[in-house]
């Protein structure tokens, strides 16, 4: 035998006594730990499959004691060392029974670390023995495994079956202080969980342990209580709250307290009158007690349960500062800092009167700790100090590490960029920030700094001259260009400052900037960019060019009285170009123009250059291997030829005119690009009406036919980019591109149907910045002294007096600004069934759930109402009882029963909520008749179980 | 909030004990230790005992060359219902001293050969990731049971 061999001489240390000769030669755990740690490094894999083919052959030992130290290796290997252990689940559940108290353990070790409903399907066959162990008959260390284990991995079934098995350990009756009633209450909170069906059967007895003398039970009860209120709808529990009260009032120990507070952080936003009573204990507490956990956690239901009361907010807040002082342990720095963030904006003085710690904790060692201050900082941002706090960050981000840099930009780029930039009044100073930032050396948020530059020329159209002048120094610099996590901010530069190039003050140095050598450094796309921006400067330039040859003309043959009209006149036709909407028709022509004038013309020869500069750099990329390149560059130089065809522009200016063709090529690309871009709704592809006729969901293969003659469009591409990249003459590579352009032309025309009209060739709309990501925390830092130069009560919002009205921010639809946290609804759903059933069972049976509005709306105005409704809906629900039993027999009540929470959750309107109450209990009666006919014990204990008519009082 | 796992791992990062309240594969378990191993042994002394790892925090503790990790749920969106961090640490305490209490000056040896001991001390102290049990005799008593049962 193979194990045999290997084994060491201690084969019979722990092993116990083998009966059979092959068990002999079993290696204990012992031998295979002390194997595992002699082995030569590397060899583990090795050793591990070997074991578990040992153990394989093993485990199926008629032997129980080999089958369990096989076991037991397994448990071993399988929980350290990551090995799979699902496929033995079987021979775990065969020692389960075994009369050996060793057995037993080792069998529910492995059971409860590798069971779970989703993987183990042998599951259902453990109900039997977890019955028999759970009887109050057997040795309490083997009911504790089997709750151990229910506790782990309870299915809905095994809850279901297992619940009234609980009942006896949970009673105070049957075993007065036995240690298994807080455990037997904590798996039946994981019973409740799984399977909320069982609420009216576990509830009362659950409710029962508060009053337990044993402090333990009480524990126990409240821990699954806070779990209860807190993983869902906390109304439920409200009728309990004289009940936790009095435990609080009467417990002296900080476990019990600690979870209470849990509780009571979940009620009290509920029921202001339990609040008003939480405010005595709770200043009490925080001012005795001496266990920071403790304190900890009445600052914590302080700041989110009672935010209006100023006393114990007060309180808090001082115990939170001491926090924050307490220079020795950074554990309560942070937690100090998490608490302050808690507190939100409201209450905004306490963390100004933290300033000076929270601002030093920006240099904590501590990572975290440095997140955390700049977390809370963060959230006391507002429009009065987004301006300094904002400098403050990106400045502090140029000294510190590359990590916290980054978090630091993150930061402001969020927060600024939150509900389309509501915080931000001057966008010239923003721009400029975003020029700043991305001139950090360690900036990797290109992505992010790139959406933002396009969609602020896309939404303000008063910032767009500074963001002209901001892209110029990026655009100019050519130290930026190695960087490749810039490329993407250069790319917006690029873009803005070719599609707003009217802003520019110097458009030759402009085409200079974007066609440098180190260009060549930048990946294709965003070198595409760049030709398109040179495309439009240069369209930019002969019109303008034109327009100042018109005016002379005119100034020369008009009289010198209509000169100022006239060029108003032309300036006009000029911002037409630009824009075709009538906001900007005010002010901006008169601009432009005297931009223009101000400028140095354009001469004959400075447009020369601009052609002769731009084919020397553009004539070599016509040959790029890059499509988008290729594509862009040749559209540029055919514009150039055909530019430098009409000779007579350059010699003689005034016989121009006459020649009308370059005036009609000028007016084509004004037309091309006149139209302005706009920032897109995220729902605009939503709104395209469907057309009549158009089945979307119609199977494509009917489309085939289209495909079978001679449609060869995907070779096509392919070979089109090889062929250029072979031949790269300029003749051959213009041949093929027509021939495959009207090739396509033609695939276009027979299939026309099929194509989306064509639009505007602009690569950038596709870039369009997406809506409004949730803010992220980000972090930490170094140099402190600097750091604290904050000015006194930045913190605190204010009014400022903004000398500049803040311009026009373009904001579409719904879609747009709104920020979405992750929703949960799955979870909530399942909760809500949980509390909707905890609830049923508070009130009894025969009465219906009151409605979660009306408890919430707690005004005793409503509890009256709530009586009327209660007796309303207790004859419904008769009626309806017969019928839902007709209705609900055949289908499995469990789904039903789910469905109904989830439609529930969904319309919270009276009307409807009131009908899904007497489905649901329709539902709940037809379910009782179910476990009547199956499982007559459950309906036993059931009717035994008494109602709860205490808590239904509820009067602090 | 309850606790979604206790681990134990030494300075080398290998884990020592794995206990879970929640279901993971094996693979995202292994996913999971690894990375949030690699996490906390980076940390200084003069660094806090919280991490936050995507939807877990965890609460660490050293102890000479053995890591106690209990993992919570984070919850950012209402932070108060997180199991009490300091409540936490204390839980840890308690374990490491029951621990020594029972095999008396507790090294990861004793671990190593008596998993299930230290599992069965667990079950005694958590149920379902709640505390159910803070008092080192009660934890012990029935240990001590089964052992002379046994």
């Amino acid at each position: 035998m193979a194990g045999g061999s290997s084994s060491s001489s201690s084969s019979f240390s722990t092993a116990p006594a083998p009966s059979l000769v092959d068990s002999l030669f079993q290696r204990s755990l012992d031998d295979l730990i002390k194997a595992l740690r002699s082995q030569p490094a590397g060899a583990e894999p090795s050793l591990l499959s070997r074991a578990v083919a040992e153990i394989r052959r093993e485990i199926r030992s008629p032997d129980p004691d080999t089958k369990a130290v096989a076991l037991q290796k397994l448990t071993y290997l399988s929980s350290l060392h990551g090995l799979d252990a699902s496929w033995a689940a079987f021979h775990a559940l065969e020692l389960l029974p075994s009369p050996s108290p060793l057995h037993k353990r080792l069998a529910y070790v492995a059971a409860s670390l590798s069971f779970h409903p989703s993987t183990t399907d042998v599951l259902p066959l453990s109900t039997h023995q977890l019955r028999k162990d759970l009887s109050p008959s057997s040795p309490p260390p083997f009911s504790s495994l089997a709750l151990h284990l229910l506790s782990l991995s309870a299915s809905p079934d095994l809850a279901l079956h297992l619940a009234p098995d609980l009942l006896p350990l949970l009673s105070p009756r049957s075993s007065p202080s036995s240690p298994l009633r807080p455990k037997a209450a904590a798996a039946a909170l994981r019973t409740l969980s799984v399977c909320p069906d069982v609420a009216p059967l576990l509830f009362k007895p659950l409710v029962d342990c508060l009053s337990s003398p044993d402090l333990r039970v009480v524990s126990a009860a409240v821990g699954a209580f806070a779990e209860l209120a807190s993983s869902g709808d906390p109304t439920p529990y409200l009728p309990l709250a004289p009940e936790f009260y009095r435990v609080l009032a009467e417990s002296g120990s900080n476990w019990i307290l600690i979870k209470l507070l849990k509780i009571f952080t979940r009620l009290a936003p509920l029921e202001p009158r339990l609040a008003a009573r939480l405010v005595d204990p709770l200043c009490d507490l925080l001012r005795r007690s001496s266990a920071q956990s403790l304190v900890f956690e009445c600052v914590r239901t302080v700041f989110s349960g009672l935010p209006d009361h100023d006393r114990a907010v007060r309180l808090a807040v001082d115990k939170v500062r001491e926090f924050l002082a307490s220079a020795d342990d950074p554990n309560l720095r942070y937690l100090g800092l998490r608490a302050l963030s808690m507190l939100g904006p409201r209450h905004s003085w306490a963390v100004e009167e933290s300033r000076e710690a929270v601002i030093r904790s920006l240099a904590d060692p501590d990572p975290n700790i440095r997140r955390e201050a700049l977390h809370l900082i963060m959230v006391m941002v507002f429009d009065s100090n987004v301006v300094e706090i904002s400098v403050l960050l990106v400045n502090y981000a140029m000294k510190s590490d590359p990590i916290f840099a980054n978090e630091l930009l993150d930061a402001v780029l969020t927060t600024c960029r939150r509900n389309v930039y509501e915080l931000i009044v001057d966008f010239d100073w923003y721009v400029s920030l975003l020029g700043e930032m991305a001139r950090n050396p360690h900036c990797t948020r290109g992505e992010e700094i790139e959406r933002q530059i396009v969609d602020i020329g896309l939404r303000v159209r008063d910032a767009r001259p500074e963001l002209v002048r901001v892209a110029r120094g990026l655009l100019i610099d050519p130290a930026l260009l190695g960087n490749p996590f810039l490329c993407r901010i250069l790319s917006a530069a690029a873009w803005v400052s070719g599609e707003y190039v009217e802003f520019s003050r110097n458009p030759l140095e402009l085409v200079e900037a974007l066609l440098q050598p180190r260009t060549s450094l930048l990946p294709p796309l965003v070198r595409a960019v760049y030709i398109q921006a040179v495309f439009k400067v240069l369209a930019f330039c002969f019109s303008t060019y034109i327009d100042q040859l018109e005016i002379s003309q005119l100034s020369s043959s008009i009289v010198e009285s209509n000169t100022a009209a006239a060029a108003s006149c032309i300036a006009d036709g000029i911002a037409g170009m630009e824009s075709t909407d009538g906001i900007a028709t005010g002010d901006k022509p008169a601009s432009l123009f005297s931009s223009i004038e101000n400028k140095d013309p354009f001469t004959c020869e400075s447009l020369t250059k601009l052609l002769i500069l731009i084919e020397t750099a553009v004539g070599p990329l016509s040959e790029n291997d890059e499509v988008e390149v290729h594509g862009r560059a040749r559209n540029l130089l055919g514009l150039i030829h055909m530019l430098r065809e009409i000779l007579t522009w350059k010699t003689e200016e005034q016989g121009f005119i006459k020649d009308n063709r370059i005036g009609e090529i000028v007016n084509l690309l004004q037309s091309m690009f006149s139209e302005e871009l706009g920032p897109v709704s995220v729902n605009a592809q939503n709104r395209v009406p469907v057309p009549e006729g158009l089945v979307l969901e119609e199977n494509l293969a009917d489309l085939a036919w289209t495909l079978t003659e001679d449609d060869t469009a995907p070779s096509m591409s392919i070979s089109f980019s090889l062929r250029s990249h072979q031949h790269g003459k300029t003749k051959d590579a213009a041949a093929s591109s027509v021939r495959s352009a009207s090739l396509l032309a033609e695939h276009r025309k027979r299939h026309g149907l099929y194509y989306l009209p064509t639009e505007k060739d602009e690569t950038e709309s596709n870039d369009y910045p997406r809506a409004n990501d949730p803010l992220l925390p980000a972090s930490q830092g170094d140099v402190p002294e600097d750091l604290v130069k904050l000015t006194k009560q930045s913190l605190i919002p204010r009014k400022v007096k903004h000398t500049k009205p803040r311009p026009v921010v373009i904001k579409l639809d719904e879609g747009d600004g709104v920020s979405t946290f992750p929703s949960t609804t799955v979870k909530e759903s399942k909760d809500d069934l949980l509390s909707g059933a905890i609830h049923d069972a508070l009130l009894g049976e025969g009465k219906p759930s009151s409605s979660q509005k009306r408890y919430s709306d707690k005004s005793s105005r409503g509890r009256v109402k709530d009586i009327a409704d209660t007796g309303e809906s207790v004859s419904q629900s008769k009626e309806n009882l017969e019928s839902g039993n007709r209705e609900h027999r055949s289908s499995g009540s469990k789904s039903k029963h789910r469905g109904h929470g989830k439609e529930r959750h969904r319309s919270p309107q009276k009307n409807e909520e009131k009908e899904e109450k007497n489905h649901r209990n329709s539902a709940r009666s037809s379910h009782h008749h179910e476990r009547h006919k199956h499982r007559p014990r459950g309906e036993a204990l059931l009717n035994v179980a008494p109602r709860a008519p205490v808590i239904q009082h509820f009067l602090l | 909030m309850a606790i979604r796992f206790i681990l134990l791992v030494n300075k080398q990062g290998q884990t020592r004990l794995a206990q879970y309240y929640e279901y993971l594969t094996l693979e995202e378990r292994r996913a999971l230790e690894g990375e949030i191993v690699r996490k906390c042994l980076a940390r200084t002394e003069q660094q806090c005992s919280f991490v936050e790892h995507r939807n877990y925090k965890i609460v660490y503790r050293r102890y000479a060359s053995l890591f106690f990790l209990v993992g919570v749920d984070n919850d950012e969106v209402c932070p108060s219902v997180l199991l009490n961090e300091l409540a936490i640490l204390e839980f840890i305490h308690l374990v490491v001293e029951t621990m020594d209490r029972h095999f008396r000056n507790v090294c990861e040896l004793d671990i190593m050969f008596h998993l299930e001991t230290a599992h069965f001390m667990l079950e005694e102290m958590v149920m379902n990731g709640c505390i159910v049990e803070t008092s080192k005799t009660n934890i012990l008593t029935p240990i001590q049971l089964m052992d002379k049962a046994s």
